[in-house]
């Protein structure tokens, strides 16, 4: 069970460093300002406005940035 | 906007051909800065110009009767896109809109283009290329929406993963659904939302509930 206080933390897309060759085009069409270049790579801010639209990872080549779904069954 | 010959190398269809032979060439392009969401071409449109994006990236795209939108490819800096309507037809077969905030897309008109390919083979057998691997993408596509059920196969893996694992549920990416799925992830997100739109599922931001486990069951050929 998550806590309060867990929920609160925005759940964000996830970078792998090694695979970003810093293009920064997730950058270009994110809306929420998450993304920002940093030298070669791209660094995710948390931040509430990020609605996972999953443009960021659509448009990335290297499969760097990923925006996994956890796949919910409530109990019926 | 100022385009070089250098600006031009970078673009599919000029990579490998020397730099003295591009020189007359940026003369013979225009150039225009689009914003996210803006439309660029729209399907059937008449529409001459060959469009590369040099900064930013482009959705190319369709939409059926009912406003339902399939994602063809996403065009990235350095390549081309209504290659379709240059070579044959005159009329954009899909829609091309930016997704980046600032996207610079560059153009040039048949009737300046083919006079410079008839001079250059390695501009045409990159055409050819870039060509052929348009085709074999949208083969792929044609196969993937018609042959097979893919809707389905997106059901079966969401219900083979709908039960948590020691670490919380699981997750997956629209990229390893259509990895398992044997399709591409412009066909999942279709399918996604066509299981949204019947009620099957619900997407709440980084969560994909499951509403109605029956169809989701019948979709699946599970029972
Ligand atoms: S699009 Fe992918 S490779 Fe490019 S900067 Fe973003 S994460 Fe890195
Ligand atoms: S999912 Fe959309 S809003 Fe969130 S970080 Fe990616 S591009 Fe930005």
């Amino acid at each position: 069970m998550l806590s309060k206080e867990m929920n609160r933390l925005p759940i964000m897309p996830v970078i792998d460093h090694a695979r970003c060759d810093g293009c920064g085009l997730c950058v270009t069409v994110c809306k929420c300002g998450a993304l920002v270049l940093s030298g070669n790579t791209v660094a995710i801010l948390e931040v509430d406005d990020c609605g996972w639209c999953t443009d960021c990872e659509l448009v990335c080549a290297t499969g760097a940035l990923q925006c996994p779904f956890e796949i919910v069954a409530p109990e019926v | 906007m100022n385009i070089t010959t250098e600006n031009l190398s970078q673009l599919s269809y000029f990579v490998g051909v020397e730099n003295d032979r591009l020189a007359g060439l940026p003369s013979l392009f225009n150039s225009k800065s689009f914003i996210k969401g803006q439309t660029i071409v729209s399907e059937g449109d008449k529409q001459e110009n060959l469009h590369f994006v040099n900064t930013g990236v482009v959705k190319i795209y369709k939409t059926s009767s009912e406003g339902k939108e399939q994602i063809i490819k996403i065009v990235r800096p350095g390549e081309s896109f209504n290659d379709l309507a240059v070579f044959g037809g005159s009329f954009c077969p899909y829609s091309a809109q930016a997704l980046g905030n600032t996207t610079i897309i560059y153009w040039i008109h048949k009737n300046d283009l083919l006079p410079v390919m008839e001079k250059n083979w390695r501009i045409v057998r990159n055409a050819l290329e870039i060509l052929s691997e348009q085709a074999r993408l949208l083969l792929a596509l044609v196969e993937d929406l018609s042959f097979k059920n893919v809707t389905g196969r997106v059901a079966k893996i969401l219900l083979q993963n709908a039960t948590p694992g020691p670490e919380g549920y699981q997750r997956l990416t629209q990229y390893e659904m259509a990895a398992m799925a044997g399709t591409a992830r412009e066909v999942v997100g279709r399918s996604l939302k066509n299981l949204e739109d019947s009620g099957a599922i619900s997407l709440e931001r980084h969560r994909i509930v499951i509403k109605d486990r029956s169809y989701l069951d019948r979709l699946a050929g599970l029972n």
